[in-house]
C-alpha cells in the first residue's frame, strides 16, 4: 500500500521535528536543532532494519520515492515564494554581507574536504549537469 | 466565465500550484535543451525562474512571500512552504547509506561549526566596514550572514534596532539566494561531486533552502547528504549567535 511508505516517512518527520524541538528547548534555543536530519537519519535507519522492509519495498517503496521525486518540483515553488526583493533592497551591506559569507565558505568545501576517509565521486547523472567533474574531492 | 475559472484556480490552490510549477519545470528542461545545450541543468532554469517570478511578484504586490502574495497563485505558497520543503528533503534521505554518513559524520559536525563561525566573521567584518562600532549591531549583522533565522534571533535576544535586524534578515536571504545560483556554477572547482564534499558543503553552507536549491540543481544525489548537516545549522547558529559570539565581539568592540 502506498500509504505505508508515505506514513513512514510522515512519522519519520514528525519524530525527527519533534527531538529537534526538544534539543531547541534543552539548550535554550529558539530554533528547532536538527529535526529533519535527525529525521532522515530515522529513515536511513529504517530502510536498513528487516522489521521495515515491507514498508520500503513494492507499492509502499513508491509512496517514498513519489515525495523524493517532487522533490525539486517543491524546491522550485520554494524558491518563487522568496522575498527576493527585500534580498535585493537590503542595500550593499546586506548584499555583501550575504555574498561574500558564501564566497569564503565556498572556497572552505575542499579544504574540509579532505579531512576523514574520502569518498568516490558518484558515476556521471544520464543527463549532462555541471556537477561532472573529474577532480576529486 | 472568466470569473469562474478565477474561482475554480483559487479555490483549488495547491493543485494550481501543481500545474504551474510543472509546466515551468517542463520549459525550464526545454530551455536547458535547446538555449544551453544542456549545460544548464534544467532544474538550476526552474529555480531561477522562480526567483525571478518572486521578484516580480514582490515588485507587484508588496508582499514578502514572493508569488504566494498573488491570489491566484497562494497554493505555491504551500507547496514551497517548510513543511512541504522538510517533507520533501526527508524523501530524499531514502536509499542513503548509513557508510557514507558515518564516515563523513566528524567532517560534517566540524564544518557546522567552521561554517557558522567563517560566517558570522565575513558578516561582522563587512559591518563595520560599513561603519557599524557597536557590539549589538556587528553581532546582528553577522549573524545574519549566517542565515536569516539566526540574525533575527540573535539580533531580538541582544537588543539590537529594528534596522539593523532587518539588514541581517537581508543579509540572510541574500546568502540563500546566491547559494541556489551559485552552487550548480562552481561545484565543478570545489570538488561537490561526492556524499562527503555534500555533507561538508551543507555543513558550511548551512542555509536550508539555499542548500536545497543548490544541490538539486547541481545533482539532486547530493541533497540528502548536504541536508542533512545543514538542518543542524541553523539551531548551532541559534545557540551560538547570542551566547559566545556575542560575548566575544563584546570583548573585542
Amino acid at each position: 500500500m502506498i500509504i505505508y511508505g508515505v506514513a513512514l516517512l510522515s512519522a519519520c518527520l514528525l519524530a525527527g521535528l519533534f527531538i529537534g524541538e526538544l534539543l531547541g528547548q534543552l539548550l535554550g534555543v529558539q530554533a528547532n536543532v536538527g529535526g529533519v536530519g535527525i529525521a532522515m537519519l530515522l529513515l536511513v535507519l529504517a530502510s536498513g532494519s528487516d522489521h521495515f522492509k515491507p514498508l520500503m519495498t513494492g507499492a509502499s517503496g513508491s509512496g517514498i520515492h513519489f515525495w523524493s521525486g517532487m522533490y525539486i518540483p517543491i524546491v522550485v515553488a520554494m524558491a518563487a515564494s522568496q522575498n527576493v526583493v527585500a534580498a535585493v533592497g537590503g542595500g550593499m551591506l546586506a548584499l555583501l554581507a550575504g555574498v561574500a559569507a558564501v564566497v569564503v565558505s565556498f572556497a572552505l568545501v575542499p579544504v574540509l574536504s579532505r579531512i576523514g576517509p574520502q569518498s568516490e565521486p558518484l558515476p556521471p547523472l544520464n543527463a549532462p549537469t555541471t556537477s561532472n567533474s573529474k577532480a576529486g574531492a | 466565465m472568466m470569473e469562474t475559472l478565477r474561482t475554480v484556480i483559487t479555490a483549488n490552490g495547491l493543485i494550481t500550484a501543481f500545474a504551474v510549477v510543472g509546466i515551468t519545470v517542463w520549459l525550464s528542461y526545454v530551455m536547458s535543451k535547446y538555449l544551453t545545450a544542456g549545460r544548464i541543468h534544467g532544474s538550476a532554469i526552474a529555480i531561477i525562474l522562480g526567483l525571478a517570478a518572486a521578484y516580480w511578484a514582490g515588485m507587484v504586490t508588496g508582499g514578502s512571500r514572493g508569488v504566494a502574495d498573488i491570489g491566484l497563485l497562494a497554493g505555491i505558497g504551500l507547496m514551497g512552504g517548510g513543511m512541504m520543503r522538510d517533507f520533501g528533503i526527508v524523501s530524499t534521505a531514502f536509499g542513503v547509506h548509513l557508510s557514507e554518513l558515518k564516515k563523513a559524520g566528524m567532517v560534517g559536525v566540524i564544518s557546522i561549526f567552521a561554517g557558522v563561525v567563517v560566517s558570522f566573521v565575513v558578516g561582522g567584518l563587512i559591518a563595520v566596514a560599513f561603519g557599524y562600532t557597536d557590539a549589538e549591531s556587528i553581532t546582528t549583522i553577522g549573524a545574519g550572514a549566517v542565515t536569516y533565522i539566526v540574525g533575527p534571533v540573535t539580533g531580538t535576544a541582544i537588543g539590537a534596532s529594528s534596522e539593523v535586524i532587518a539588514i541581517s534578515v537581508a543579509a540572510g536571504v541574500v546568502k540563500s539566494i546566491v547559494v541556489m545560483i551559485g552552487t550548480p556554477m562552481v561545484a565543478k572547482y570545489i570538488g561537490l561531486n561526492n556524499p562527503q564534499s555534500a555533507m561538508v558543503f551543507g555543513g558550511l553552507m548551512g542555509t536550508t533552502s539555499g542548500v536545497a536549491g543548490g544541490l538539486a540543481a547541481t545533482d539532486p544525489r547530493l541533497v540528502p547528504y548536504g541536508a542533512m548537516t545543514a538542518t543542524f545549522y541553523t539551531g548551532i547558529g541559534c545557540l551560538m549567535g547570542p551566547s559566545i559570539l556575542y560575548f566575544i565581539v563584546r570583548a573585542i568592540a
